[in-house]
């Protein structure tokens, strides 16, 4: 309910959770895109979608206030975004822990909370309440104690989601949280990253390479490709029409009955992961 | 020594042991370095940086040989070339990790050079053999004292900063995302293990820092799931390992550091092959 509503208010600019406005940005001084013009509001669910390489984890970098715009204007909660922004939670792209590191997940997540503070401290109760807070958000207590080393790629993802939560952030960056998983694993991740947009009431960015298992549940979708960005809601961005203004060359979206897509002629081809 | 009998009362042997003066300040020494080995060592091993600290290790027997040339304790040359070279690898940052080809050949020089120093100052090796390889038996008062100063440094600043290098060390992307200043972190890391580095290539030299630097803290991690209690496991190896290796030296006629060394390395490997889970 709050969604809709945050949707019919939207000339109400604080309810806006991001918003762009002729944005552009470079890397290493080469333009990656611009003509950016979106605005997503508190609550919703938005997927990132675009070839390798198309500056998609470049948007979570300017949204973090890890690099700046090259151009126009981004807001976060309606100022300038800001490094350590604690009403952010970041999951990074390819985030592996390393094999030997035989560290128990809920130490991990107490630091999620406390990493940031200067001198010692052995246990606090606010420090392990907090992580085992974001731990049962995920719903994943029974993981606590286990080494992240012996970790399988779901149980990762999620409590790679559950650091994020640490803290009880108001927006949610995930880079490429579903590709190393399988489609079972997929289906469950994206409906806990779901879950917890709507009962937390939370804006989520999720980078990924294929909408199909996201689209039931996405609010907007971010395209990005051929150095320029198509943002709406997913009727409004995944048609033909748009994405061969995007791309510049002739591209078809096809929907099986099922309501899953299949871009074709964009060079790339979502579906195929 | 070995004209001294050993009794079965361990504690009287000791009491013996620390009679001579050698003996206690190796003791002195060899507890102080053995805390502090095992803490940043932990670190060492969580930040897969082992090859920065042999890099700073060797590079200190340049400074450390410069300094017998100049007539002065080889800690202060280990000192000055281990912190110089170590905040240089955390400002190069991550692009070094990956150069292991010019890291070598910096490392070569350094022992060249070191080896150059040693010759210009006596033509023998001597001085470079206990660089090289710990010399902890002849260490002297005045050495103990800025062991256990620089070591209370290390302490505090390790406390201070304790959790932010953990994390850092441990999630460095979401460190950063959170505002974390990466660069400052990995330049007092650098620091620690460069201070650390200096300390304790008195007692196990240049080319043994491994024994008490990561050993200990490989074989921690390997017991339990809980940082602060790897650290302590790390530090208690270590001081068990030097402490027997000062205790058996003194009655069999053989090197401390072979000691440390082997006692270090049939823990490491009873726990990687025989402890199993």
């Amino acid at each position: 309910m709050k969604t809709t509503h945050a949707r019919t208010d939207s000339d109400n600019n604080t309810s806006k959770t991001v918003v762009a406005k002729d944005l552009a940005v470079s890397y290493k001084g080469k333009l990656v895109w611009h003509g950016a013009n979106f605005s997503v509001n508190r609550g919703e669910f938005v997927a990132v979608i675009g070839p390798n390489g198309a500056g998609k984890t470049t948007l979570f970098r300017l949204l973090l206030g890890l690099q700046q715009p090259t151009s126009g204007t981004i807001r976060v909660f309606d100022t300038p975004p800001k490094r350590g922004n604690p009403r952010i939670g970041y999951v990074p792209q390819r985030h592996t822990i390393d094999n030997e590191n035989n560290i128990e997940c809920i130490e991990l997540l107490r630091l999620a909370y406390s990493g940031n503070r200067l001198g010692f401290s052995l246990s606090s109760r606010e420090e392990k309440k907090a992580a085992f807070d974001s731990l049962s958000a995920v719903g994943a207590t029974e993981l606590a104690n286990k080494p992240l080393s012996s970790m399988s790629g779901g149980e990762l993802q999620r409590v790679f989601l559950a650091e994020a939560l640490v803290g009880s952030p108001d927006m949610l960056l995930l880079d490429e949280p579903l590709s190393s998983l399988d489609i079972k694993r997929i289906k469950d991740l994206v409906g806990l990253v779901n879950k917890v947009v709507k009962s937390r009431n939370v804006t989520a960015f999720l980078v990924a390479h294929d909408i199909n298992p996201l689209i039931q549940f996405l609010d907007k979708v971010i395209y990005i490709a051929n150095g320029k960005v198509a943002a709406g809601t997913p009727k409004e961005v995944l048609t033909s029409k748009r994405l061969t203004e995007l791309y510049e060359t002739k591209v078809e979206v096809l929907r099986d009955s099922r309501g899953n897509i299949v871009v074709v002629g964009g060079g790339d081809h979502h579906g195929d992961e | 020594m070995s004209f001294i009998p050993f009794s079965v009362n361990l504690l009287y042997d000791l009491h013996v042991i620390l009679q001579y003066q050698f003996m206690q300040h190796a003791f002195e020494a060899g507890t102080i370095v053995a805390i502090i080995a095992g803490i940043i060592g932990y670190l060492v091993v969580l930040r897969n940086s082992s090859f920065a600290a042999h890099a700073l290790s060797d590079i200190g027997f340049a400074g450390a040989a410069g300094a017998v040339l100049v007539g002065v304790s080889p800690v202060f040359g280990l000192l000055l070339f281990t912190t110089i070279s170590g905040v240089g690898i955390a400002v190069l940052g991550k692009d070094v990790s990956h150069r292991d080809v010019e890291i070598g050949s910096v490392l070569a020089f350094s022992l060249g050079l070191g080896i150059l120093f040693i010759s210009l100052y006596t033509g023998y090796a001597t001085e470079a053999y206990s660089i090289l390889f710990g010399e902890i038996l002849g260490i002297s008062s005045s050495d103990v004292v800025i062991t256990l100063i620089v070591s209370a440094a290390i302490l505090a600043v390790s406390a201070f900063v304790y959790r932010p290098i953990l994390f850092a060390s441990l999630d460095g992307d979401v460190a950063e995302a959170k505002g974390m200043r990466m660069l400052l972190l990995g330049v007092i890391f650098m620091l620690l293990l460069a201070v650390a580095v200096s300390i304790a290539v008195q007692v196990v030299g240049v080319l043994l820092i491994f024994a008490l630097m990561v050993t200990p803290a490989a074989i921690a991690i390997r017991l339990t799931k809980k940082p602060l209690y790897a650290i302590t496991i790390s530090v208690l190896i270590a001081l068990f390992a030097t402490w027997s290796g000062l205790f058996v030296s003194f009655y069999v006629p053989y090197p401390v550091s072979f000691f440390i060394t082997s006692i270090v390395f049939i823990l490491y490997l009873f726990v990687r092959f025989v402890y199993q889970k």
